[in-house]
């Protein structure tokens, strides 16, 4: 039997908790306006709510979703997938595309939004099934694979609206990354809400979960016990696209418009992190998705924080790097069994003192 | 032997990895030269133009070399064009607004790709952490350092620098210009630094133990263990060297633009790998060779000015045009590969 002493370091949740309540901690310390949350109208004399708190939510809505992909990817390809900002650009300028048509400012919509999100949908799939078959197929690290779509993504983006700036100007498509008149929550809290159920039900009964698993552990294995793992891979990258695709919506719908180089910018990095946040092994196998969705709302919580504390956006990177570095290091192998032999030591030392 | 050796066909498959790949990236280069000058015209034929392509390249062609020797031993470092903007910025602000000495600036180049190196090197080699991640933090380490050394974009104004850089290498050969006089070509002082790199790092691992022990430790690390090679340190010296190699780049760089800008060698990363690439070096590891780095640098930056000369000058097609010559060189290696395993 496992010893249940250190259950609570064993539970994946720790690390993202730990992390929350440390934030959480130094904010009540150096802000307390930081859990202010208040009932205000905006300009339209609609109820808004805002706060910190509520800014965290709402804007680590597209986190938490991209989260959710970049899980399932890390977990069966044991890499990551850093075209993910890229990739949000393409999305984004295929739905601006099919709203606006080949003017860039109409007066009406061309085509229904839920038109314009299919197509993105369809096109985001692809580029996600383009990087798995890359992966999958050609065998190329999942990083460097993606790599192309990362450099080639934004390009193409500017491509596909001839480096145009559409802007969709009926107020219908602010929706989904404003709020939706009477009701103060903001709208991409609940579409991130919607993803995570349906993850966690197609989690929960079907066999995704398991097998993604079973490929990341360990492939040969996997196809010997009948599994596919150029299918499962490359299904993975696929449902990291719809996520890309949903969160171009959110992110397009926030601005009405796009900017092709600024888009979703660094946003691979949070996606990472939040994986790596969520105590998941970014060498891939098992996962913990609820980790990693609470690990993305800790790394806006952390942006959060460091936006108010007045750093600069441009800067941000700088810090989250050093976050990357000291997660990494903690959750080591070499490291993590320095710290282990550590606390052994350290308990059966306790243990002698106490039988004595 | 016998057997191999009748046609092309046989001496194709008897050789190794290396030169196959070699062979096709200087193939590759060749054909598409020949390419410009046929339908481009004939400035391509200048030998300013080729000089030209030097000179804009002189500290890619340093970065690409630290990278494949990172890529030879199995890892990847994809902090090098971050490294370069914040060397330029820091080289920048220490000469200009803290009145620093040349010397000085060099120095600190070589000194931020030192604590680089010694950082990256010891969590890739001793942590065991994945490069992709650890190089990932520090590119996004080093863009947003940049922009808290100084945020504003600007030019460099001291006299010293400005003649360092503006120092010209006349060559023996040239070209008759409008007027009809001869014009000597010229290159800058970065591009003989690069090629000495290249030369340096040529015979740095073609012909020295531990240069030999890169390929080892890339090729398979089990088997260099067994043969007695010291992995970890060998892993760690080749970041060292190859963030080392991204300081000179780094300061080569500063030294082509003369200007600090947050914004500065924007996907040189992506660029310093897929010459590797091009260049013959796997991903896999194990592969490469750094004359044909060489090659993949001026292979890549022919084809963008063949884009760019061919009207489709607009800033995007060259980030589509990197993407799609490194997918078919990933490609051509995927199958380089399965060809030895069948």
């Amino acid at each position: 039997m496992k010893k249940s002493g250190t259950g609570l370091f064993r539970n994946q949740l720790f690390i993202p908790l730990a992390a929350l309540l440390l934030l959480m901690i130094f904010n009540l310390i150096a802000d307390p306006s930081f859990f202010k949350i208040s009932l205000g109208y905006n300009s339209a004399g609609n109820p808004v709510l805002s706060g910190y708190l509520i800014t965290i939510l709402d804007y680590g809505s597209e986190l938490a979703i991209l989260a959710i992909g970049m899980t399932l990817v890390t977990a069966a390809s044991g890499g990551q997938d850093i075209s993910v900002g890229a990739a949000i650009a393409i999305a984004g300028s295929v739905i601006l595309r099919v709203l606006c048509g080949t003017n860039p400012r109409p007066d009406k919509m061309q085509a229904p939004i839920i038109v314009a999100f299919l197509v993105a949908c369809l096109v985001a799939a692809l580029f996600g099934a383009f990087n798995g078959i890359l992966v999958a197929v050609f065998r190329i690290q999942p990083m460097v694979a993606t790599l192309i779509l990362y450099t080639a993504g934004r390009s193409i983006a500017a491509w596909i609206n001839n480096n145009q700036l559409p802007i969709v100007k009926d107020p219908s498509f602010k929706y989904f990354g404003g709020l939706i008149p009477g009701i103060p929550i903001p709208v991409p809290f609940f579409i991130a809400a919607l993803c995570v159920l349906i993850i966690f039900l197609v989690l929960r009964f079907t066999t995704l979960g398991l097998y993604v698993q079973a490929v990341g552990i360990n492939e040969r294995a996997a196809r010997l016990n009948g599994l596919n793992p150029v299918f499962i891979k490359i299904l993975s990258f696929v449902i990291l696209g719809l996520c890309v695709a949903v969160a171009a919506l959110i992110k397009t719908s926030r601005l009405s418009t796009i900017n092709y180089s600024v888009i979703a910018k660094d946003i691979e990095m949070d996606a990472i992190l939040a994986v790596a946040l969520g105590g998941n092994a970014l060498s891939g196998g098992k996962f913990n998705m609820w980790a990693s969705i609470l690990g993305a709302y800790v790394i806006q919580a952390l942006t959060t924080t460091l936006f108010k504390f007045n750093v600069q956006s441009d800067a941000l990177p700088a810090y989250k790097a050093v976050v990357v570095i000291i997660l990494v290091v903690l959750s080591a192998p070499t490291v993590r069994n320095k710290i282990y032999e550590v606390t052994k030591k350290f308990r059966t030392r306790k243990q002698e003192g106490e039988a004595v | 032997m016998k057997n191999n050796s009748t046609g092309i066909t046989g001496k194709i498959k008897s050789m190794s990895d290396t030169n196959l790949l070699l062979l096709i990236t200087v193939v590759v280069f060749v054909l598409m030269y020949i390419g410009a000058v046929l339908f481009l015209g004939k400035g391509f034929l200048k030998p300013q133009t080729f000089c030209n392509i030097l000179n804009e390249n002189a500290a890619l062609i340093i970065m690409s070399c630290g990278m494949s020797l990172v890529m030879i031993t199995g890892g990847i470092d994809i902090s090098v064009g971050g490294m370069a903007a914040l060397i330029s910025m820091s080289c920048a602000v220490l000469i200009d607004r803290k009145g620093g000495s040349l010397a000085a600036s060099m120095m600190l180049a070589l000194g931020i790709g030192l604590a680089y190196g010694l950082i990256q090197g010891f969590l890739v080699a001793y942590l065991e952490i994945q490069p992709f991640i650890v190089s990932l933090a520090g590119m996004f380490f080093a863009r947003g350092m940049t922009t808290i050394v100084n945020t504003a974009p600007f030019n460099v104004q001291s006299k010293a620098f400005a003649a360092l850089k503006n120092t010209r290498v006349y060559l023996p050969f040239g070209s008759v210009n409008k007027r009809g006089v001869f014009v000597h070509s010229y290159v800058e002082i970065g591009v003989l630094v690069a090629l000495a790199v290249v030369i340096l790092m040529f015979i740095f691992l073609r012909w020295t133990r531990l240069g030999r022990n890169f390929y080892a430790v890339g090729g398979n690390k089990q088997s260099a263990l067994m043969l007695g090679i010291n992995v970890k340190r060998t892993k760690f010296l080749s970041h060292l060297i190859c963030s080392l190699l991204a300081g000179i780049g780094g300061y080569v760089y500063f030294l082509h633009v003369g200007s600090g800008s947050a914004s500065h060698a924007a996907g040189a990363e992506m660029n310093a790998i897929a010459s590797s690439i091009i260049g013959g070096t796997m991903l896999t590891g194990g592969v490469g060779n750094i004359i044909g780095t060489f090659f993949g640098v001026l292979s890549l930056s022919t084809i963008k000015n063949i884009v760019a000369s061919a009207g489709f000058d607009q800033a995007w097609w060259s980030g589509i045009t990197v993407a799609v010559m490194l997918c078919l060189f990933l490609v051509i290696q995927s199958i380089v590969l399965s060809r030895k395993s069948r």
